[in-house]
């Protein structure tokens, strides 16, 4: 057994008793890194000496404190990749961007803050679709990065490099942003679980925005216990980020192993649709079964206005894109506006073109009021069941340049995903099968605010199955 | 596909103007292609009746968040000015406006 190939908890508890040290799992993440980033070119930097040093400072303070010094650091020596639109101080963060190509952060995001307090160790920062731009990751101004499972293929984006790197062993957790699909796409194509928290539910503050009234923070693990464990360090009010929400954060790591039965859940007829792949939907139907036969009960629901999704998410999200990219203007920081991406210049355009004055009626505001309609059928169908299993896409991940020229049917791979960040509600991708050697996922998908109860229900159907298990031949 | 919206070439100069986004004559060409495209598709909304719908902008409801108007720590000014080429005596330097 390889040390990279370990979960958080098992690497915890290795180092709790001795049998290895951080250096020893910070450095056998550095190796793989060395070994597979030319093939995958999962980093945009890769922070070598930064991370032997955090990680040999680790090993002195829990050779001093013991091992309960775990209950102040859960995440002692844990080595991660930082998505490069988090805020590091002092290494540098790019977005996946060439236009700040060489910004220095003088600051930390809240998380990266969290992180670094629980103890975690940063062992680069990953590659992405500029700006979180992107479903495949072949919008990086740093060129695309490659799925560890078929290298021909993409590894799903924005967050392609948190997802690859994970995958393939270059740490034990990773970080990313979800706006329209960004955590779970990735997941799902790499066989990760990945959180799409509630919005506000994790601090922004310190992530550069994208779409701010849709971008959630969430991350990559190996497994649900993984996954919940982090939630439980990030989430949180930020007085530095005014929509955080106040709701108290629950200690998700305990609900795990509870039972599932009676719970009811519900598979929107929407989401099944002819024209997707049947291995897909075949494998989502049978994880259903499976949670079924745990004791939950299956219903038919109806989610209508998903249908409008995507149209509502390409007009919303593109206008506070442009708002939100017009700070890049080449004065404090980067290079000058030409110097964007093609997709980052799209949507610039695209969102001034439906913010301009005589289209803001008919297409801003208008996709305002369908994204209440999205809303609410969700709420309506939140009033009969706990929980909705989705695929997390229609297809299988596709090959690199299949969709890069035509952007309508690139954006249409996010279609079972967009609607919940429109209705700013939680969704775990949980691996839930394998075709033709290809993970598949599925979302469970619930009310805001009910990220424990998605870990419920994924723990217990991973505790049945073992997908999340399988790695890449690489 | 029937087009029924066309963004003229003029349509993206003004657009890429007020947005201070410089194109290539070949860019302005492609996104007048791309944003007909996208536009086309978003069109289906005008399908629908929203007359009475009321938009949702803030999904978790929250409403007037301030904070306490107290003075924090912030960077230094050397910090915020770190990545600049373009300073002048601890100021930003921007090129004359007007």
């Amino acid at each position: 057994m390889n040390l990279f190939s370990l979960t958080i908890q098992e690497a915890v508890k290795g180092l709790k008793e001795k049998q290895f040290s951080s250096v020893d799992l910070v450095t056998s993440c550095l190796e793989r890194i060395n070994q597979e980033e030319k093939k995958l070119n999962a980093f945009i930097t890769v922070a070598e000496e930064g991370a032997l040093k955090q990680a040999k400072n680790c090993d002195i303070q829990l050779a001093s404190s013991g091992p309960q010094i775990f209950e102040q650091k859960p995440l002692l020596g844990i080595p991660a990749a930082i998505k490069d639109l988090y805020n590091t101080k002092g290494l540098r963060t790019t977005a996946g961007s060439k236009i700040i190509n060489s910004y220095v952060p003088p600051y930390d995001a809240t998380v990266v803050t969290k992180l670094k307090t629980a103890g975690v160790v940063i062992v680069g920062k990953t590659n992405q679709d500029a700006w979180g731009h992107g479903s495949s990751g072949e919008n990086s101004d740093h060129g695309v990065t490659r799925n560890p499972y078929d290298f021909t293929r993409v590894p799903g984006g924005s967050s392609s490099g948190s997802a690859a790197s994970l995958a393939s062993g270059g740490c034990l957790f990773s970080t990313g942003t979800d706006t329209g699909s960004s955590v779970r796409l990735p997941a799902a194509y790499c066989n990760l679980v990945g959180i799409k928290p509630t919005y506000g539910r994790v601090s922004r503050y310190g992530i550069i925005a994208m779409a701010s009234s849709f971008d959630t923070i969430g991350h990559l693990t190996k497994n649900v216990y993984d996954n919940a464990k982090i939630l439980e360090i990030t989430a949180g009010k930020d007085d530095l980020d005014a929509t955080s929400a106040t709701e108290k954060v629950p200690k998700y790591t305990q609900v795990l192993g509870q039972s599932i039965k009676g719970l009811s859940v519900g598979v929107p007829k929407e989401y099944f649709v002819e024209g997707m792949d049947n291995k897909v939907k075949e494998s989502v139907l049978e994880a259903v079964k499976t949670i079924e036969k745990l004791g939950a009960k299956v219903k038919q629901i109806s989610l209508p206005s998903s249908a409008f999704a995507m149209s509502c998410y390409y007009i919303l999200v593109p206008s506070e894109i442009s708002s939100n990219l017009s700070r890049f203007d080449g004065i404090r920081f980067g290079q000058e506006r030409e110097t964007f991406g093609d997709e980052a210049k799209r949507r610039i355009i695209l969102g001034t073109y439906t913010l301009s004055a005589g289209y803001f009626d008919a297409y801003y505001l208008r996709a305002a009021k369908v994204r209440s309609l999205v809303k609410k059928d969700f709420d309506q169908a939140f009033k009969n069941v706990d929980v909705i299993i989705v695929p997390s896409s229609p297809s299988l991940p596709f090959k690199i340049g299949e969709k890069s020229d035509d952007p309508v049917q690139m954006y249409l791979s996010d279609i079972f995903l967009c609607p919940i960040n429109i209705a700013g509600i939680p969704s775990l991708n949980v691996p839930c099968g394998f075709a033709g050697g290809l993970p598949v996922g599925m979302q469970i998908v619930g009310p805001q605010f009910s990220e424990e109860l998605l870990f419920k229900v994924g723990y217990a159907y991973e505790q049945v199955t073992d997908w999340n298990k399988r790695t890449p031949k690489i | 596909m029937k087009r029924k919206t066309k963004i003229t070439i003029e349509e993206v100069k003004h657009i890429a103007q007020l947005a201070k986004l410089p194109l290539s004559e070949k860019e302005i060409a492609k996104f007048q292609e791309q944003l007909t495209d996208i536009i086309d598709f978003v069109d289906q909304l005008k399908k629908l009746n929203t007359d009475k719908i009321l938009p949702t902008t803030q999904v978790t409801g929250l409403k007037n968040v301030f904070r306490k108007d107290a003075v924090t720590p912030s960077l230094t000014q050397e910090e915020v000015l770190s990545n600049t080429k373009s300073k002048y005596k601890g100021y930003f330097k921007v090129k004359a406006i007007l």
